[in-house]
């Protein structure tokens, strides 16, 4: 079994997303390589070969490949996964992204989002929001796979000692076109890293109350999130949502203030050590789940929790 | 403009789908049916191209058994002109129902594709970028925005970061977020019009596809449940229990 992780990267350094990919594609006990698909991105490359327990890289290091636009590095993935047994990528925008259209250019299905291992053709992944958990099984000799990271466990980015070998040539579909992004700036660990994360829902009531999560957020070097009622209310952008169809999150420590805790939102953050709640209704579902609630009016609990820690 | 836009049926949004007590599958006896939200929300914005006057016709189409004709007529009731039902039993994976819908796609040449970007059943997300592969045409995958141009289409992508514009050259593909747009409530009137409205029926052999299984279910459990832990009484004793009972800060 070889498997050839493609990395999450931004062409400066690479995301810590792809070393739980490598730590789930170790279940099989095979050669793991790396490929870094992207333009100046020879920085990523040299740290994906310290990750460790990686085989080789692979760098297709190309202008075309600038903005990791989805039908361009489609191609080059699916050229290149003719010497492997299975491609994987984390389950990240990007990786949702472009890995469907590698599995289609291969004819073979994905598996999205898989949680677990079970043998090299069997895998659990969540369905219906995380309702249920399934157990499928591909009959595909070619895997193509996403990994929801938060469900293993980060390799070391460093021990690994492969070496990165150049991919020629360039694949440019001509049908699409990077226009620009709007990509915030923060000082904050990442949303999908933090060991802390304090999200605000719907009881915040507007945009400026975020204000109230930051000091907080200072004080416990934590990352800030929301729920989708917040981010549909405007309150905050879409890159803060945490839930099923936004990032999935398992910090150590998440505090949700005044989410009610609906099960999109549960199923962003669920497998978080410890959850801690604070909301004025006592029957908020978001109790279920917390390990310790506080049934409170968030307007007085935040500065009271902001000036005791 | 010709916009294509693909539906399906799944379990209501509200209901709380459960594994059977075999772990044979999930319960799906007597729970209501729906269009999947995403799909909806394709369908939302695929009108509002028209009512603007960009979109010439809407045509919908759904992948599945004949119970799906419903989530059709759903779309036509929402303002969608007309449908295609292309009839598959069972529930076929994603890449084969990105193979039908190709075989829609090289009977109709739309020149915008709009789908949903996952189905709330499966969570899949995937048919639109295979469809996107299999046809070769660009996609803009979790959509926030879509601005079609002159034989081009800019889309605004929810991405981890942020936000992202790509542009498209017509034919693309578009696949939508949460935030799109709001779907309008279909009213009695363009219910009642929905039901005349031309719906025409396929098999997959009609369209050339022999429809193959890649991944079969083993079983289903319910995820692992956490238990509710304590209320504590005030900030004070939070504190306490987050430093010295759960070490986390």
């Amino acid at each position: 079994m070889k498997t050839l992780i493609v990395a999450e990267h931004d062409n400066e350094s690479l995301k810590p997303a792809t070393l739980n990919a490598v730590a789930a594609a170790q279940h099989f006990g095979g050669d793991v390589d790396i490929l870094v698909v992207g333009s100046g991105c020879q920085g990523v490359a040299d740290a994906a070969a310290s990750v460790a327990g990686v085989t080789g890289v692979l760098s297709a290091d190309n202008v075309v490949y600038e903005h990791q636009l989805a039908e361009n590095v489609s191609l080059a993935i699916a050229d290149l996964a003719a010497g492997y047994d299975c491609v994987m990528a984390a389950a990240t925008a990007n990786g949702k992204n472009f890995m469907p259209r590698v599995a289609a250019l291969l004819d073979v299905a994905q598996i999205s989002d898989i949680t677990g291992i079970i043998d090299a053709d069997t895998f659990e992944r969540p369905i219906y929001a995380g309702n249920v958990m399934a157990t499928v099984k591909s009959s595909d000799a070619k895997k193509v796979i996403t990994v929801r990271t938060t469900a293993f466990d980060a390799v070391a980015a460093e021990g690994g000692t492969a070496v990165v070998q150049q991919v020629d040539g360039a694949h440019d579909a001509g049908v699409s076109r990077f226009v620009g992004e709007e990509v915030a700036v923060s000082d904050r660990p990442e949303l999908t890293a933090a060991s802390v994360v304090i999200s605000g829902g719907r009881g915040m009531q507007n945009g400026d109350n975020f204000s109230m999560l930051e000091g907080i957020a200072d004080k416990l070097n934590a990352a800030i999130g929301a729920s989708r009622a917040a981010v549909d209310a405007g309150f905050v952008p879409n890159d803060y949502q945490v839930g099923q169809t936004g990032k999935i999150v398992a910090p150590d420590l998440y505090i949700a203030v005044g989410i009610s805790g609906a099960i999109q939102h549960l199923a962003g953050m669920k497998d978080s050590k410890v959850i801690v709640a604070i909301n004025k209704d006592e029957d908020a579902p978001i109790f279920q789940v917390a390990d310790y609630g506080l049934v409170a009016d968030l307007f007085s609990a935040l500065p009271e929790l902001e000036a005791a820690l | 403009m010709k916009v294509l836009v693909a539906v399906k049926r799944v379990v209501d949004y509200n209901v709380k789908v459960r594994a059977k007590s075999d772990g044979s599958d999930v319960e799906l006896n007597n729970v209501k049916m729906a269009i999947n939200p995403f799909c909806e929300i394709a369908v939302e914005e695929a009108v509002r191209l028209k009512e603007a006057g960009t979109a010439s016709e809407v045509v919908v189409a759904s992948i599945g058994d004949k119970s799906c004709q419903e989530q059709i007529r759903t779309a036509l009731a929402l303002g969608a002109d007309r449908g295609v039902h292309v009839e598959a039993e069972g529930r076929p994976e994603p890449l084969e129902v990105a193979k039908l819908l190709k075989g829609v796609i090289t009977a109709e040449s739309p020149d915008l594709v709009i789908l949903g970007k996952q189905s709330i059943d499966g969570d899949n997300n995937q048919t639109g970028q295979m469809l996107g592969a299999l046809t070769g045409m660009g996609q803009g995958t979790f959509a926030s925005e879509v601005n079609v141009g002159d034989g081009t289409v800019q889309v605004i992508r929810e991405v981890d970061g942020g936000l992202q514009t790509v542009e498209l050259t017509l034919p693309a593909i578009v696949t939508t977020d949460l935030r799109l747009n709001e779907p309008r409530y279909a009213s009695l009137p363009n219910i009642m019009k929905a039901k005349k409205k031309p719906l025409e029926t396929f098999s997959p052999s009609d369209l050339g596809v022999e429809v193959k299984s890649h991944v079969t279910l083993v079983s289903v459990k319910p995820p692992a449940e956490r238990s509710a832990g304590i209320k504590v009484e005030s900030v004070e004793q939070l504190v306490d229990k987050l430093k010295n009972e759960a070490k986390v800060i």
